[in-house]
């Protein structure tokens, strides 16, 4: 443990059930930690760490760039582009959005035409909390994929030491898959609706699909009839924590405090899920 | 006929619970939802005709003929995307990873990769009294935002006199949010009263103003924390975005959701929210 890491994907398929208040608590309770927020799109970790000494890199991709004086206008890389980021009307156009910087008709043209240029999708900012280090991403507005910024930050993370908690995008896509591929144990965050019970079966489905252990967090437990409950005893999937609604916890999370650093009364809650993790993964 | 679109940012703050009364309050014969990564909209709009289904083609995967490949290594250098591994000497592609660019097709000077066709996904399009368009990504695909755009078209199919389809949007500001947004006419953010809730809600409405789009906001859960509701008002009136009201926590939407009806079919103080919610929209979207 001391001379490794253990990376802890922290998942749900459904979005807003708790993802980021689990895995915000369990990297403040470890002793020693790194967060890493791949919801970039939304990323929401850093409200909670408000971390210092924070170092910013600005994220770049690849897009093409034509040298309007040598394209001859073969649309050899029109028609070898998949994304539908190139067209020739007068002349080539690049639509900057939808290209996903494979580089192919950079490669592909004759006359040397066209090359890259950087453009900027987005931040990573690594930083300190107490005892977390902090790795968050921020994908710009307008931008479609935040995938190049995911695998900037896991990179980032790969050679800390200690548990990694990796605070996954909603879905089961791209995204989500970048998140969770070097992994060593899933936790599934699931609330008490259909909806949730439905979302955990995409996100189970895909933690088999990449064969990884895992077990459930319930959050927002009343006493009433829990279909994600149901879910977990059907599959076998073992229940690490139950987190009952209350509006004490309710409070802190939304004015973007950490429970455990709190004087929250049910706070050995999140003790008791690293424990139980800690025993997972041994 | 008009699209509204529900959008949040923030996961979980109750766009298909809204969207689920919406569609109920305005007898919608036209909906979608654009949710293809976790879509829930089915579990409370209950349908009497079964589904036409289709599959989704998304990106091409590439695939390595190991009798032909003479181990270059060309396509590994030329691939962005880390899909081309290397195994016990051979070279063989990570279809994951894969984003069907063609590049190494292009690259190959063996003619050992070739691009397939793939299935990324599952359209459903239930024919009743209207129509309900929705999809399924499949596990681990990444085209999210093509099959949005498909779902969309589904849409095509209602009849004429449909003046107003219902879009159930998912979480984020990526690329299927993009796709739900080209061609809405209207966008409700169902926002939550949370410091993670505002800083999403926010960066949705960003987003949303590449678009040529209303843009409408109201708060789910408002009571959960009041002060906070109290800044997302203040910043839709220095936005100057409509501000069409507040939805409190219920347990009955829960029951309600649980036994797969929307809030609108179920007495309850959710509900009553919703209808004044439902009522300003209108004006939105039909008279301003």
């Amino acid at each position: 443990m001391a001379d490794r890491n253990i990376k802890i994907a922290v998942l749900s398929g459904k979005g807003g059930t708790g993802k980021t208040l689990v895995s915000v608590n369990l990297a403040a309770a470890a002793n020693k930690s790194t967060y890493v927020d791949c919801d970039v799109e939304e990323p929401n970790g850093h409200l909670f760490f408000k971390p210092t000494a924070v170092e910013k890199e600005e994220i770049f991709v690849k897009i093409p760039n034509v040298n309007k004086d040598l394209c001859i206008g073969c649309k050899k890389c029109v028609e070898f582009c998949k994304f539908n980021a190139l067209a020739y009307g007068k002349e080539l156009i690049v639509f900057d959005e939808v290209c996903h910087s494979c580089g192919g008709c950079v490669l592909i043209c004759p006359q040397k035409a066209l090359t890259e240029k950087e453009k900027l999708i987005g931040i990573v900012e690594t930083g300190i909390s107490q005892n977390v280090k902090t790795i968050t991403g921020e994908l710009k507005t307008g931008e479609a994929s935040g995938v190049p910024i995911i695998k900037n930050l896991l990179n980032k993370a790969k050679n800390e030491k200690g548990f990694i908690f990796i605070d996954c995008p909603p879905g089961s896509a791209c995204t989500v898959m970048e998140s969770i591929a070097d992994a060593d144990f899933c936790l599934l965050v699931a609330e008490p609706t259909v909806f949730g019970a439905h979302n955990l079966s995409m996100a189970y489905e895909l933690v088999k699909v990449f064969d990884k252990p895992c077990a459930a967090v319930l959050n927002k437990t009343t006493g009433e009839y829990n279909p994600s409950e149901d879910f977990c005893g059907k599959y076998g999937i073992e229940i690490f924590a139950k987190i009952p609604f209350d509006n004490e916890l309710g409070e802190i999370n939304s004015n973007g405090k950490i429970a455990v650093r709190e004087n929250y009364s049910n706070k050995d809650l999140f003790y008791d899920l690293l424990v139980k993790i800690k025993e997972a993964v041994k | 006929m008009k699209r509204l679109v529900i959008l949040s940012g923030k996961g979980g703050t109750g766009k298909t619970t809204v969207a689920g009364a919406l569609i109920k309050l305005s007898q919608s014969k036209a909906y979608a939802d654009c949710d293809v990564d976790a879509p829930n909209l089915h579990l409370i709009t209950r349908q009497n005709t079964e589904p036409e289904k289709k599959d989704f083609y998304g990106m091409p995967k590439a695939e390595i003929n190991q009798d032909l490949c003479v181990k270059c290594g060309l396509c590994q250098e030329k691939c962005r995307f880390d899909a081309i591994k290397n195994k016990n000497e051979s070279y063989y592609i990570d279809s994951f990873s894969c984003e069907g660019c063609g590049v190494c097709e292009a690259v190959c000077p063996a003619d050992a990769v070739k691009l397939h066709k793939a299935v990324a996904g599952e359209l459903s399009l239930y024919r009743g009294d209207g129509v309900f368009s929705t999809a399924k990504l499949k596990m681990g695909s990444g085209t999210s935002g093509k099959l949005v755009t498909e779902v969309k078209k589904g849409l095509s199919q209602t009849p004429q006199e449909t003046q107003l389809a219902i879009i159930d949007g998912s979480p984020g500001i990526g690329c299927p949010v993009i796709a739900s947004l080209s061609g809405a006419d209207a966008v409700l953010i169902v926002a939550e009263p949370s410091v993670s809730g505002i800083s999403d809600m926010e960066r949705i409405i960003r987003t949303a103003k590449h678009f040529d789009v209303k843009i409408a906001v109201c708060v789910n859960k408002y009571d959960t924390n009041i002060s906070n509701t109290k800044k997302i008002e203040k910043f839709c009136l220095d936005e100057r975005l409509p501000y069409l009201g507040e939805i409190p926590y219920d347990i009955y939407a829960q029951k309600a959701i649980n036994q797969g009806k929307t809030i609108a079919e179920v007495d309850c103080p959710s509900a009553d929210a919703v209808k004044k919610i439902y009522e300003q929209i209108l004006k939105i979207i039909f008279i301003n």
